[in-house]
């Protein structure tokens, strides 16, 4: 990792995963002040490539197969842009309705699990306690009850996900033009019975996490923080919207760069830059360049596009949040845990309004249309934009697809986070401490990103941490 | 009385079948009372500590490093699961077989509708294992005692599998969960 010079030719061929590691590598200059700290993607797969030549409606069962953390969502884009290459734009309302609870299904048990299985270890025993009580056993031994709670949110949200789309981890239910079941009177009931307890969950959730943030803001405030652009969907009146809408993306200040742009353009407003030493890519806002247009996705971005949220707890919360920034856009990265948990009960609240929604009964499942040769999917997921194109040709082939999945689009921000704490954390000293190892692994955790998939979920994100002297020298090299 | 260790990995996998694991939900606690994790993603401990009763691998090997841990885990462990469609013959990963490499990654880095490469290079880095010439199901690279097919395996096979094979008794599994779309 000695730059430049180790550079390989061609031949010697990449890969996908190292055990799903993350690398972080940390160069000093001669008085060990660091100069720059990466955080190194080793994810490869070729799925552009070698989905061409399968069938287009083969694509929302295949791509899942990408990411066994949040299936629904590469399930769910694929499907929307599959619905264009049947040629339909608008659903009818039991599949969007049935796609909506899907899709909020697959938010609330990702929430859940990333915030109760993976966060509440730092919250609760704070940064510096000892990683072999720190982590999710440590848990359920210590505050079994909370624990508990996360186990069942994320039941709750995997056993709505097994009803609307046929299976927990890669399902079926949505294809193109539609989806294949409605939900019956029994399944709904299950629902139901236990919805009242979900919600209290989510409001004793979202307390932890904005007690946590403001009970602790002189010391976050700073942590792994920058300013940055902030980008998401957003439904046409300006409310968050997770599963439709145009794209919005504003500056750190609160400025809209761009508003409302329909997605089947998003190639006009956003590139990404490939760069030698990672394998995930860097996306950008064309208008401002590589240098200026980064920016960032997730529960945070989310919650600073949206001028309202629909629901009204959800709506109190947001309100609250914005208050600490005084309206302005939030940069904090710690502020990500908080934003997530308003979402977590946003969800709650759109997964009651649905089961109470007669339409989900219904039978009219699939709508047709003229066939076309291109399609556009995006949805929020959880952890952010995702986008998904493709062409077919008139065999019913893909030809062309492409992806930029969630995690990608946050690998600058999740690069400065590392930067900014591996320069609080570390200067002066050569030496990989357990605190650094700490704090460098929180604030990528904030983001919640993909990158070690379930690696992070029960424990501590296995990371990788190199140290490398001015003249290129390994100083260190750390696993955990 | 030592509680039997089991340990995991996922090789060229989505993560879903570990995912599947956690979908035994509360009994995870009854789960961790009854075993010690060593080297897993659960835990995230490095190298194994001992030797280990039970082995679930997720995924089959893309690259040398998956092929370096597999050995290790059969060293280790007394009985070694292949778990799920990728472990069992490659998966959706292996729609790469049919494809050289430099395709996918030109796809990637290079004539991607979205790509923004000047310099026309593909990432490359020195501490990145070598890819295989094609994904391997675990099998083929060392001797698997027992298959869980499923992509991925319903939490339910998960567990009765484990618990069997915790107390002894033969892994007896009903229709209903080894049947798989
Ligand atoms: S078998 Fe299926 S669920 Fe398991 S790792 Fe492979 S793709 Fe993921």
């Amino acid at each position: 990792m000695t730059e430049k010079s180790t550079m390989k030719t061609i031949h010697i061929e990449p890969i996908t995963r190292v055990e799903g590691h993350g690398k972080v590598s940390i160069l000093l200059d001669e008085n060990n002040v660091v100069k720059q700290a990466r955080l190194h993607v080793v994810e490869f797969r070729g799925f552009e490539r070698f989905i061409q030549g399968r069938l287009y409606w083969e694509v929302p069962v295949m791509v899942q197969r990408l990411c066994g953390i949040c299936p629904v969502s590469h399930h769910l884009a694929a499907a929307k842009a599959m619905d264009q290459i049947v040629g339909v734009d608008k659903l009818s309302p039991v599949a969007e309705k049935i796609r909506r609870l899907m899709h909020y299904g697959q938010m609330f048990q990702s929430h859940a699990l990333h915030f109760f299985h993976l966060v509440s270890p730092d919250l609760l025993f704070g940064f510096e306690a000892d990683p072999a009580i720190r982590n999710v056993i440590g848990v359920a031994r210590k505050f079994p009850e909370l624990a508990v709670q996360g186990v069942m949110m994320r039941k709750y949200g995997q056993e709505i996900i097994k009803a609307t789309a046929g299976k927990k981890i890669h399902g079926t239910g949505a294809i193109p033009g539609g989806v294949n079941k409605n939900l019956t009177i029994e399944e709904r009931d299950v629902f139901l019975k236990d919805i009242d307890q979900m919600m209290a969950w989510c409001r004793s959730a979202l307390k932890i996490a904005k007690d946590y943030t403001l009970q602790h803001f002189e010391e976050i405030k700073d942590f792994g923080s920058f300013d940055s652009n902030h980008l998401s969907l957003i439904r046409a009146d300006g409310a968050m919207d997770l599963y439709h809408g145009n794209l919005r993306a504003i500056d750190a200040g609160g400025k809209k760069i761009f508003d409302q742009v329909n997605y089947n353009s998003y190639r006009d407003y956003i590139a990404e830059e490939v760069r030698d030493w990672s394998y995930m890519k860097f996306p950008f806002i064309k208008s401002l360049g590589t240098e200026k247009g980064w920016y960032r996705v997730g529960p945070l971005a989310r919650v600073n596009t949206a001028d309202f949220i629909d629901t009204p707890e959800a709506e109190a919360a947001r309100k609250e949040f914005k208050n600490v920034t005084k309206d302005k856009p939030n940069n904090i990265t710690m502020a990500y845990h908080w934003a997530r948990m308003i979402e977590l009960l946003h969800s709650g609240e759109k997964i009651n309004a649905l089961l109470h929604d007669g339409d989900l009964q219904g039978t009219d499942l699939v709508v047709k249309g003229h066939r076309r040769d291109e399609g556009v999917g995006l949805v929020e997921a959880p952890r952010g934009t995702l986008f998904h194109h493709y062409r077919v040709n008139e065999n019913d082939q893909v030809v062309m697809a492409n992806l930029i999945v969630s995690t990608t689009n946050n690998n600058e921000p999740m690069n400065r986070a590392v930067s900014r704490v591996a320069k609080d954390y570390l200067s002066g000293k050569p030496q990989i401490t357990e605190g650094l190892r700490n704090h460098i692994e929180v604030a990528i955790r904030a983001y919640d990103p993909c990158l070690s998939c379930a690696t992070h979920a029960m424990g501590r994100m296995p990371l990788e941490i190199t140290l490398i002297g001015h003249e290129g020298q390994v100083l260190e090299r750390k696993a955990y | 009385m030592q509680k039997p260790k089991i340990a995991t990995a996922s090789l060229a996998g989505c993560f879903g079948c570990h995912m599947s694991l956690l979908d035994i939900d509360d009994r995870i606690l009854k789960l961790i009372d009854l075993v010690d994790f060593d080297k897993s993603p659960v835990d995230d401990i490095k190298e194994f500590t001992g030797r280990c009763l039970v082995g679930l691998i997720e995924g089959g090997c893309c690259n040398e490093e998956n092929v370096r841990v597999l050995q290790e885990f059969r060293k280790h462990c007394d009985i070694l699961i292949s778990v799920g469609d990728c472990a069992i013959d490659g998966g959706l990963p292996a729609l790469r077989n049919g494809i050289p490499l430099k395709e996918c990654l030109t796809e990637a880095y290079i004539t991607g509708p979205t790509v923004y490469n000047p310099s026309g290079k593909i990432p490359s880095d020195s501490e990145i294992p070598l890819l295989l010439d094609r994904i391997y199901p675990c099998h083929e690279v060392v001797k698997i005692d027992y298959y869980l097919p499923g992509c991925p395996p319903p939490a339910d096979t998960l567990w009765q599998a484990l618990t069997a094979l915790l107390s002894g008794k033969p892994i007896d599994l009903p229709y209903e969960l080894i049947k798989y779309d």
